[in-house]
């Protein structure tokens, strides 16, 4: 399929050569003519590129195959119905007069091209509001240049007061003071945040209020980035695993494998099928887990503690088979690039039926209390809805691009670890409302848990780990007593493992949506540059669009609906 | 059998010391202030619920207001930008107040020995106590929580805490 995207490109880009990375498509191009290849490859009807994954920057300073501009700036493309990945290549050798944005294009632009700013110090000309996004205001420097030392903190003394985001965004509504005079009332400017329960973590959500109507609103987040990516790049492979588990951490096992596919996918690694199987069971539990948590804070939020307790509570049940099996309750590190840590226990498949048919027993209890529920239904039908559209521009993915009736998941469009094999639905939405994307995730639950049955059945035995001297640990009798044994052993601990020089993007459906991780390798056993293209921090991207005009109550159940998650939202 | 002066009290009058049955009150009826930022306020959740069930100890009614509490839960990574934000917090909290530092990105910084996060929050405000654990399991949210009674015990209402702490921010 992609083929024809080459062909395409092409003819349309005669003076670009488009290569073949993996199974997806690179275009390197000029950065002078970044406006023009980005407008084509979103508007012509050949190309179709509706969503903006990610945007992201690469310092090249210490790079041993130096290119001649010490900045690249890579942009994420996708064309969901014809499942196409496309990114675009450009060097900038001058970050101060860096590139053109492309915000006006896709809605995602907006904080992708802020946080490369913010992270690299690349300029995007003719952004909209091109300021810090996960560092604090009065940051100096940037921290993922090469030449920024990773310990060098800068304290913050004050935090930023929004005010002139805030009126520029009420000015680009076309509401001013007259306006409000016209209507004898008065603007009033509310926090919501970054501490405060609604915010399940730390954002912070600004709004300007009409009565209880939201008329404008931005966004502050980066509270808790934890610098992922730094961090990333001054560890093995390996090493990286047990930080992936931060990122979204009510399934932190999914991140492993996400991580750990990407590795794979890279080194040409054909993982064992059981392996495999155990991934596949493994992701859907704890997407289950993922959307129980989401499910269950959500209707706090409304008020409904009791659905808390049937969800939670499975979700605390849950922990006794997740920490037999990992050894943890949350931070389960259970991947390793080749496999997995370990087998399942002994009698794993009781435990599992026994959880998932507790699972199903409190999400129907908890349905009973939600489905025909007025003060439910009243509350989220046809509120903060997302429409297809703003939903694709924003790079919404996962269950909340499947609210609004897309129906785009990598499991079923792109399909790894066998997905094609499995009899399972996507749950779709209609109308984008906060009830659809609730309904989603409660179908979603009920089908990952039929995926989780049929890989139970399909499940075969054998080795968990490849027998590939690259990644894989010797057996302890080899590392004891013969010499290659222990240096083997030795060189994967202390260099790691080892990959290509080269760079790669690859996705995977998490419970959140897209989790993609972009890889620059030098060939060594540390990744020269680590991206995640997390999730929620594209849905936080466009929460404004969903709640302006909306109430404010609305506002925070709309932000539990879309499930951010601090850890992945900041890195 | 009371003596001395209790005797000629009768049975309704019990005499104490002011101390002790302030802090006996405080000490039982501990309301939290969770600051929640990150992984580790996902397992203060599991200790508030039914399981751990954390009302077993009297500190059940979490508030998300500082104004309303006197023990604040510090359950997660503090990076730079947060840390105005927790000291803020922390002063509108009425005195007397407590701080647990949860897990070990509260406490030292943890896994993130890097640019952005604070090297433990004791540089920003002070604690009382601090749990290991990355993250801590509930059981161990519940030992500080003891562990925080007995502190009170040992206290006194006319002695001011803390008074002379100074952090980065300050
Ligand atoms: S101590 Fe560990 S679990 Fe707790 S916030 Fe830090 S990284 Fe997360």
């Amino acid at each position: 399929m992609t083929d024809s995207l080459t062909d395409k490109l092409q003819v349309i880009f005669p003076d670009f050569e488009p290569r073949k990375v993996l199974d997806y498509t690179v275009l390197d191009v000029d950065s002078e003519a970044i406006p023009q290849v980005m407008k084509r490859l979103k508007t012509y009807p050949d190309l179709g590129f509706s969503m903006l994954l990610d945007i992201t920057g690469i310092d090249y300073l210490t790079y041993p195959q130096r290119p001649a501009a010490r900045f690249c700036v890579v942009y994420t493309l996708r064309n969901w119905k014809k499942n196409w990945l496309l990114q675009v290549r450009t060097p900038v050798a001058d970050p101060d007069r860096g590139v053109e944005s492309v915000a006006h294009l896709w809605g995602s632009a907006d904080w992708a091209e802020r946080e490369v700013y913010d992270q690299y110090g690349i300029i995007f000309r003719n952004h909209p509001d091109l300021r810090r996004i996960l560092n604090h205001w009065q940051f100096e420097g940037h921290p993922l240049r090469k030449d920024y030392d990773i310990f060098k903190g800068q304290v913050c003394y004050q935090a930023d007061s929004l005010e002139k985001e805030i009126r520029a965004r009420l000015t680009a509504k076309g509401i001013d003071e007259s306006t409000m005079q016209d209507i004898n009332t008065e603007i009033m400017f509310l926090n919501l945040g970054p501490s405060h329960p609604a915010t399940h973590g730390a954002i912070r959500i600004f709004t300007a209020l009409d009565g209880e109507t939201i008329i404008a609103n931005v966004n502050e987040i980066g509270y808790l980035h934890r610098g992922f990516e730094k961090t990333a790049e001054n560890r093995t492979y390996n090493q990286i695993i047990p930080l992936t588990d931060r990122l979204n951490y009510c399934s932190a096992l999914m991140n492993n494998i996400g991580y750990v596919k990407a590795v794979e996918s890279w080194l040409g690694l054909e993982i064992t099928e059981r392996a495999m199987f155990m991934r596949v069971i493994l992701s859907e539990f704890f997407r289950v887990q993922d959307h129980l948590v989401c499910l269950a804070a959500n209707l706090v939020d409304m008020g409904g503690l009791t659905n808390y307790w049937y969800l939670y509570n499975e979700k605390e049940a849950s922990y006794d088979l997740i920490s037999r099996l990992t050894g943890a309750r949350l931070t389960s590190s259970f991947t390793r690039i080749g496999g997995m840590y370990r087998d399942f226990y002994e009698g794993w498949e009781n435990d599992m039926e026994r959880q998932l048919k507790d699972i199903e027993k409190g999400v129907n209890d908890s349905l009973k209390l939600v489905l025909q529920n007025r003060i439910v239904h009243d509350r989220t039908q046809g509120t903060c809805v997302l429409t297809p559209e703003t939903a694709l521009s924003y790079g919404y993915t996962g269950p909340n691009l499947r609210s609004t009736g897309i129906s785009f998941d990598l499991r079923k469009d792109d399909p790894y670890y066998n997905y094609e094999a499995f009899d399972f639905c996507v749950p779709v939405g209609s109308y984008g409302d906060i009830y659809d994307r609730m309904m989603v995730r409660f179908e979603e639950i009920f089908e990952s848990i039929k995926i989780i049955r049929q890989a139970m059945k399909m499940i075969p035995d054998g080795p968990v780990f490849v027998d590939d001297h690259r990644v894989a640990l010797p057996p302890k009798d080899q590392v004891y007593n013969k010499i290659e044994g222990l240096a083997n052993h030795f060189k994967l601990i202390f260099d790691g493992v080892k990959t290509p020089a080269g760079e790669w993007y690859d996705g995977y459906e998490a419970a959140n949506g897209e989790l993609g991780f972009h890889f620059v390798s030098d060939g060594s056993g540390t990744p020269y540059k680590l991206k995640v293209r997390p999730p929620c921090f594209y849905a936080m991207g466009g929460f404004h669009e969903m709640i302006e005009g909306e109430m404010i109550a609305d506002a925070v159940i709309n932000l539990g609906s879309i499930n951010i998650i601090g850890g992945e939202l900041d890195r | 059998m009371a003596l001395g002066l209790e005797a000629g009290l009768g049975d309704s009058v019990l005499t104490t010391r002011l101390d002790e049955i302030i802090n006996w009150g405080r000490q039982y009826s501990l309301w939290p202030m969770v600051f929640g930022t990150a992984c580790c306020a996902i397992e203060f959740m599991s200790a508030a619920a039914s399981q751990h069930d954390i009302s077993r100890f009297g500190a059940e009614v979490v508030r998300f207001s500082p104004r309303q509490a006197d023990l604040m839960l510090v359950c997660g990574t503090i990076s730079y930008k947060q840390a105005p934000i927790l000291k803020r917090i922390y002063e509108q909290m009425p005195d007397p107040r407590w701080v647990v530092s949860m897990g070990a990105c509260a406490s030292s910084g943890g896994i993130y020995d890097n640019y952005c996060t604070v090297q433990g929050i004791d540089t920003v405000i002070p604690v009382d106590v601090y749990i290991s654990g990355c993250p801590p399991r509930p059981e161990a949210v519940l030992d500080a929580l003891i562990k925080i009674q007995e502190k009170i015990q040992t206290e006194s209402v006319l002695v001011d805490r803390h008074i002379d702490f100074k952090g980065i921010l300050d």
